[in-house]
């Protein structure tokens, strides 16, 4: 990780004298934290970075940054940010959605501003549930969750975030935990530094209405075991001695231990988060805890062209080429015109 | 050559092209038009096309239109047409009604085949009499086979040769109307000029469309248009879906702020999208989004960051938007968002005209959430329009609904185009270094306008936050206090009251001192005019107002209309403007004239129901 002081800017720069209003103990305040140290490691001043929110929780963080700033309203951040970086390509933009926001009412906006490829970093808070109305399924909660809006348990699945992603053609997507600060500050940092959208899950817990929905793989005590950090290049190791790994099992991926049954190191799987291909970065988002350890870090990291560059290429590309000086020169060259002479009253 | 006593000389002329959606008739229609312009005549076009984008051929479904008027004081398509061109039964049956009791009909002879007969449903062999039709006023023209003599030997193949069938049409009605077709040929010649050998066939058929009615229909009188005296200066034939477009790209010049459109497809708005994403040649960033929704959002995200920022829809879309403009209302940021309504409600008609959208733009949000709203009165207005609804908003920091409709959207007429200096500038109220310095918040406003200043992403010192949730007056950070949201809600009111500032006063036309006054808005315009023209020109006299500023009204409107004793709204729908200034005159009745068919007012009606009230009332 790059040294925070050389950037010139510390987390303070970006933070401002509101006070955060979400319960005490809720993941988002830690999460808040990282954004400004994360912020400060990209060094982007705070006067070119824009932070836009929807509706929900997570979306109140704007009001506690010292940076242009959005609350707008539900779904529709990934639009609202399409907007702003297209219109200034160059601000350094931020979207903050929940699951509910950003997968339920704004489901559409967000996977067309992956498949659009605008350079926006995503910031997904997903505690699978619905916190400001106050405990609701969302479209990330699991089968059988039993919530206010489903007393006797949801019958139908959940989005897996990651899955959605990648569905959209999403070339970043980076996941972190409300609770481990450097791996989330490390994938928002890279996702800055993607050009292009850039997805970043962060999962989060709601103490009031979805307390340890996590907790299987987040608690301490099964964190290692259940939990895999990602590094480009790097093998993937897990385990409190890093003793497991992820090899290739015929079309899936398997967790083994080195040593146990003819598994050396020389087995284990080295990350590519820039392939080209998605297939393997996607079985390793897909990953869930249970029988393989669910993928933190960079996952995916593959550079294409981006969509307000483009615009702003073609919409130069086309200037130059017609050279027109105004919209009057335009209209004079292209249209079919005729004209009436001023005539002796 | 002709006889001069064969030539008559009319004011103007209104000439209805029907045929298959395939048959070219717009393009006829178009050139006529473009070339009586290039005379000296004004015109007035509409086109009325089905929702279907190829429905069968010859079928009574696929029938469109294309109506075109030029003369002398022209201000709509006409409500008849004196001609009317049909290039098959089935055209020639469901276009029937559009003609004048003695108006001429030029048919395509040929196309009354047994086959086509049947798929336009007649039960006999013989449409004319089965129409009624007077045969002393109907060409049937031979087109099929003419144009076969004519090409033979181009080299073309049958259905290369039928392409051409509207060309021949075309020389028909120049012969008609003592156009000689030369003007034609020259149209021609630009639009097909990479490829030579289609020229050469459409000029032979056009030149052989004129002979056929000059040398075997010399007993038709031949008509003159009269021509009238226009601004001098290099006009152009424009449609109002384009002067949208280039008034927005006007105010953009005027406002030194980049054009940002995202919008979505959808009829009749959806030209305005395609001229815009051309304009990238002029520095235009037009992105069609995912959905409505998208296009209103993305809008507002470019308006944040400093552009001019439009969406542009049609009723269907505006009700997705409503949101998201809620937003821009709250966030006080400058949007312009282009309603070009056709009929509703839901999907409604989509490709028809109808003003039933002003009680949406005017209160179709949550919560109090006032809003400017206008409306353009003809497809040339729409330019002008356009450019006041951008300088509103910036000027005002505020969304704008600018109303037009399909009538005029897709209309079109000749247009002056402006000279480089003859739009103002327009004034951006952005947040000065000082002010920033001297600890600017995002919702101080100026003591004149109300408005609030805007500060761009990317100013140093001017980091800020806006959004949907309800701010502190002084302080401009989120609150819930009560009396602070009262205090709020009427600056925002107040504000948007205070545009009457910028707007036009009231100055009604004719005799302004008449007992009545016959008042419409938007697209209407011309059928209005030349109805309250008509009144006054037979001794009915009546006043005449076309409201282009609904919210806010103009200052003196109110004042102005209390003097009127019969005050007649009339308007493509059930009463909604009629409603609306109601509410500003509790003591007056607001007499009505409504129609709600998707098609425009005919002058007719209007002459015929303000007589009726001031018989009545």
């Amino acid at each position: 990780m790059e040294d925070i002081k050389t950037t010139g800017y510390t987390p303070a720069d970006f933070k401002n004298n509101q006070n955060a209003r979400w319960c005490p103990g809720c993941g988002d305040h830690a999460i808040l934290n990282v954004l400004h140290k994360a912020m400060a490691a990209i060094g982007v001043a705070p006067k070119d970075t824009a932070v836009i929110s929807g509706i929900g929780c997570s979306s109140r963080l704007p009001y506690y940054m010292n940076t242009y700033g959005m609350h707008t309203i539900h779904g529709r951040a990934a639009a609202i940010a399409t907007g702003v970086k297209t219109a200034n390509p160059n601000l350094t933009v931020w979207q903050i959605s929940g699951d509910g926001d950003g997968l339920a009412i704004g489901g559409n906006h967000f996977i067309h501003a992956i498949r659009r490829n605008i350079d926006i970093n995503m910031l997904l808070f997903n505690n699978k549930i619905y916190g400001l109305t106050k405990g609701q399924y969302s479209p990330t909660s699991d089968r059988g969750a039993v919530t206010k809006s489903s007393p006797y348990g949801t019958v139908e699945d959940p989005f897996i975030p990651a899955e959605l992603c990648f569905g959209a053609r999403g070339n970043f997507f980076a996941r972190g935990i409300d609770i481990t600060l450097d791996i989330t500050r490390d994938c928002m940092v890279a996702a800055a530094r993607h050009k292009g959208a850039a997805v970043v899950e962060v999962l989060q817990n709601c103490v009031i209405f979805n307390n340890g929905i996590h907790s299987y793989f987040t608690d301490k005590e099964e964190r290692a075991d259940h939990t895999i950090l990602l590094r480009h290049g790097e093998k993937m190791l897990f385990g409190k001695n890093m003793e497991k790994g992820l090899v290739q099992d015929g079309f899936g991926l398997k967790a083994v231990t080195i040593g146990e049954g003819g598994y050396t190191l020389d087995d284990i799987l080295v990350h590519d988060a820039h392939c080209e291909q998605n297939f393997l970065q996607q079985q390793l988002a897909m990953m869930d805890g249970h029988s393989l350890p669910v993928a933190l870090g960079v996952i995916r990291d593959y550079s294409a062209p981006t969509y307000e560059t483009e615009v702003s290429r073609q919409v130069e590309e086309v200037r130059a080429k017609k050279n027109y000086g105004s919209l009057r020169d335009m209209i004079l060259k292209t249209c079919e015109s005729w004209t009436i002479e001023a005539r002796n009253q | 050559m002709l006889q001069e006593t064969n030539i008559k000389t009319i004011d103007k002329v209104v000439i209805r092209f029907a045929g298959d959606s395939g048959d070219g008739m717009q393009l006829a229609g178009n050139i006529f038009s473009n070339i009586s312009a290039g005379e000296g005549n004004q015109i007035s076009t509409f086109p009325d096309y089905p929702a279907e984008i190829r429905a069968p051929q010859g079928s009574l479904s696929g029938v469109s239109g294309y109506q075109v008027s030029v003369g002398k004081e022209v201000h709509t398509p006409g409500d008849r047409a004196d001609v009317l061109v049909a290039m098959n039964p089935a055209a020639l049956k469901t276009n029937l009604k559009f003609l004048k009791p003695d108006g001429i009909i030029v048919c395509d002879g040929d196309s009354f085949t047994a086959q086509n007969l049947k798929k336009a449903e007649y039960t006999t062999d013989d449409p004319v009499s089965e129409l009624g039709i007077n045969p002393s006023k109907i060409m049937l023209v031979p087109m099929t086979t003419l144009l076969k003599s004519t090409l033979e030997g181009s080299g073309l193949d049958q259905k290369g040769m039928m392409k051409c069938k509207n060309m021949l049409a075309l020389g028909i009605i120049c012969w008609l109307f003592d156009r000689p077709v030369d003007g034609v040929l020259k149209k021609l010649q630009a639009k097909f000029a990479k490829k030579p050998a289609v020229y050469e066939a459409n000029a032979k058929v056009v030149k052989a469309g004129w002979d056929y009615g000059h040398n075997t229909h010399s007993s038709m009188p031949v008509y003159r248009i009269e021509t009238s005296a226009a601004t001098p200066g290099t006009y152009i034939d424009v449609t109002g879906n384009t002067a949208t477009a280039w008034g927005l790209i006007m105010a953009s010049e005027k406002s030194g702020r980049p054009l940002f459109l995202g919008s979505y497809p959808i009829t009749p708005a959806t030209d305005i999208l395609h001229e815009l994403a051309k304009r990238k040649d002029l520095g235009v960033k037009a992105c069609q989004m995912e959905d409505e929704i998208a296009g209103v959002c993305s809008a507002i995200g470019a308006s944040y960051a400093g552009n001019l920022a439009v969406t542009s829809t049609s009723g269907p879309g505006l009700a997705l938007k409503s949101e998201g403009i809620g937003l821009a209302v709250m966030a006080e940021l400058p949007l312009v968002v282009i309603d070009v309504q056709r009929g509703g409600p839901s999907t409604g008609l989509p490709t028809k005209t109808e003003q039933t959208d002003l009680m949406q733009a005017l209160y179709g949000r949550n919560g109090e959430s006032p809003i400017c709203v206008l409306a353009a009165v003809s497809p040339t207005d729409c330019f002008e329009m356009a450019f006041n609804a951008c300088k509103i908003a910036i000027e005002h920091m505020t969304p704008v609904i600018l109303l037009t409709d399909a009538f005029i959207g897709n209309g079109s007429s000749a247009w002056r185009v402006p000279e480089a200096d003859e739009y103002p500038e327009i004034k951006v109220p952005m947040v000065t270094p000082e002010q920033l310095a001297a600890g600017w918040r995002p919702f101080d406003r100026d003591a004149e306008t109300y408005a609030r200043y805007w500060a761009l992403p990317g100013m140093d010192k001017g980091m800020h936050r806006v959004g949907g949730l309800e701010k502190d007056f002084n302080t401009s950070v989120i609150s819930t206090d009560a009396k602070n949201h009262a205090r709020m809600v009427s600056a925002r009111r107040e504000k948007v009251a205070r545009i009457a500032r910028d707007v036009p006063r009231m100055e009604p036309m004719f005799d302004k001192d008449a007992d009545t006054i016959l008042l419409g808005w938007g697209g209407t315009y011309g059928h209005l005019l030349t109805a309250a023209a008509e009144l006054n020109a037979s001794g009915v006299k009546c006043a005449f107002w076309q409201f282009r500023y609904i919210n806010p009204l103009p200052e003196n409107a109110v004042e102005v209309l209390k003097s009127y004793k019969r005050i007649i709204v009339a308007e493509l729908n059930t009463g909604m403007f009629a409603d609306y200034l109601q509410m500003h005159l509790p003591g007056q009745e607001v007499l009505r004239i409504n129609k709600v068919e998707g098609q425009p007012f005919l002058v007719s009606e209007i002459v015929e129901g303000v007589k009726r009230f001031i018989e009545t009332k």
